[in-house]
């Protein structure tokens, strides 16, 4: 009988790979079913935004911001619009903030639900996307009755927001939270809890705190290693300072501390507290202009800035040069799922070829985020 | 700590390192000498009172007359936060990989490598991340020149009005 042959395999994972949330590939370094390492290829959806910015104008690129992200635009549309606030000084009223932070809120639960359904097909639930996917659905239609958009918002503008919510709106997304709140409840026995959810997540691809900071980890990822760190409640930025909310952090209560379970329960806890700053919102909103006076012709003075936004990912930073003149001189996105692209590499090593799949779901990493 | 008196501070420590204190609103900024980055990084993860243990973000900027790269530090443990600056020729433009202090520059290093050619010494992966492997040049400088076709496919496109017989504006 000739000898069984042993050796290491490589293996490519994608482009196109449907656990990969997008065009991300990865070479596999395995030995049997057991990673060496997983190398990260990234560029597929390369659209050069940083470049287009410079061609296009401030209040041209505004469009272009929803294509970071797509899953949560909201946020990159903020993003934009307060780096070019910040440039020029422009103070934004203070309807047009909470119409802002509405907006994003309800961004931020649907990316989520889409986080925490394709993290249980992701592992072979196929059920509980389809919940997940229903309840994002309505906030899709709420979201395309106040900008006509159900995932390029283009709502913002620098300067406020481009319309305020329209009739009987605001009744509408109360209701919706009302229905949503237990839904969560049911989604966490359908999901979350179940013995073998919970096991093929626990203690898979453990990040120490040390380790999140290092590779600058953000959002729900770094708050799974325990750091309570939500730039919503530390720099706080538009109005969250006006609403109670608290920063769900992450526990090892099902194995370590920072482990894929913690980085989705993190997220689950975070669509409860994104609820408590609607129903605040929703309920204080106060009267006024939505937008500031900002001129067509664009011009901030010259100089840089750098802004941070809490986003569905975590902390998106901008980084806009002006040189003066109505188009930007160099804008820059550093985005939560490129940070979170780099860790892989590590965490990989010695890691099972199916955790691979849990590992990128529960980083919650989008490809064109990465790449712009 | 306020920006400002980070800079002093490395002022103190670096003397002449520090080229220059930049008050510039609404960001100041240091520019530090190419050659002592990693020292001072260092010093700035590594000293109590500034204790910079995360690198949030790391750009590059073409000036037309140099190549900027930009570090945004912040510290988790104190809640401040500081830019530091080098400024590097455009020719051959090379500063020292600062992977070695915060690991999340390996990532953001082969970002700049590849949109603008400035090349990271004793990086450990120095690879274009990005854009294609033998893509020519370097997209994000200012004087790149996009090639009319990639692998005999073309870059750029006719107006649609244009095609159908329409008049282009």
């Amino acid at each position: 009988m000739s000898t069984l042959r042993t050796e290491e395999m490589t293996l490519n994972m994608g482009p196109q790979h449907p656990s990969t949330h997008g065009v991300l590939r990865f070479v596999v370094r395995a030995d049997g079913e057991v990673m060496r390492e997983a190398i990260p290829d990234v560029g597929y959806l390369h659209r050069s935004i940083e470049k287009i910015a410079e061609k296009v104008g401030y209040h041209g690129f505004m469009p272009y911001t929803d294509r970071v992200d797509y899953v949560c635009a909201m946020f990159t549309n903020q993003g934009w619009g307060m780096a070019c606030e910040k440039l020029a000084g422009i103070e934004v009223p203070k309807r047009g903030e909470y119409c802002r932070v509405i907006a994003a809120e309800f961004n931020r639960i649907a990316s989520h639900l889409l986080s925490a359904g394709t993290m249980g097909m992701d592992i072979g639930a196929m059920t509980p996307f389809t919940h997940a996917i229903r309840e994002r659905e309505m906030i899709n239609d709420l979201i395309e009755e106040l900008c006509g958009a159900r995932l390029t918002f283009n709502y913002m503008r620098i300067g406020g927001v481009g319309w305020d919510l329209p009739p009987g709106w605001r009744e509408k997304a109360l209701a919706y939270l009302e229905h949503f709140e237990p839904i969560l409840d049911e989604y966490n026995a359908l999901l979350s809890f179940n013995k073998i959810y919970v096991e093929r997540l626990a203690n898979i691809g453990i990040i120490t705190p040390e380790e999140a900071i290092d590779y600058n980890l953000v959002g729900p990822n770094l708050r799974a290693c325990g750091i309570k760190w939500d730039i919503r409640k530390d720099i706080p930025y538009s109005a969250y300072q006006d609403f109670d909310f608290d920063v769900p952090v992450g526990a090892g209560e099902w194995g370590k501390l920072g482990d894929s379970m913690d980085r989705y329960m993190v997220r689950i806890r975070e669509m409860k507290e994104s609820v408590k700053i609607l129903r605040q919102a929703l309920h204080n909103l106060p009267s006024g202009a939505v937008l500031a006076k900002v001129p067509r012709n664009f011009k901030p003075p010259a100089g840089e800035c750098q802004i941070r936004v809490e986003s569905a990912r975590g902390d998106m930073g901008w980084y806009v040069v002006s040189d003066g003149t109505g188009y930007p001189w160099r804008v820059h996105v550093r985005t939560g799922s490129f940070a979170a692209m780099g860790i892989i590499q590590k965490l990989s090593a010695g890691l099972m070829i199916a955790d691979l799949v849990t590992l990128i779901a529960s980083l919650d990493v989008i490809a064109p985020e990465i790449d712009r | 700590m306020e920006p400002l008196a980070i800079y002093k501070r490395l002022k103190d420590k670096f003397g002449d390192r520090i080229l220059e204190i930049a008050e510039a609103k609404p960001d100041p900024f240091a520019v530090i000498d190419p050659k002592s980055i990693v020292e001072v990084g260092r010093y700035m993860r590594d000293d109590a009172e500034l204790a910079m243990d995360c690198l949030s973000n790391e750009s590059g900027v073409d000036h037309k007359d140099c190549i900027e790269v930009v570090y945004h530090l912040f510290s988790y443990k104190l809640r401040h936060g500081a830019v530091l600056k080098v400024k590097l020729p455009r020719e051959n433009p090379s500063v020292a990989a600062l992977e070695v202090v915060w690991k999340s520059a390996n990532w953001m290093e082969r970002e700049i490598f590849d949109l603008l050619g400035v090349n990271f010494e004793g990086h450990s992966d120095l690879r274009r991340i990005l854009m294609p492997e033998d893509w020519p040049g370097h997209p994000l400088r200012k004087d790149f020149v996009e090639p009319l076709e990639y692998h005999g496919i073309s870059t750029v496109r006719e107006s649609p009005i244009i095609r159908l017989g329409g008049k282009k504006k």
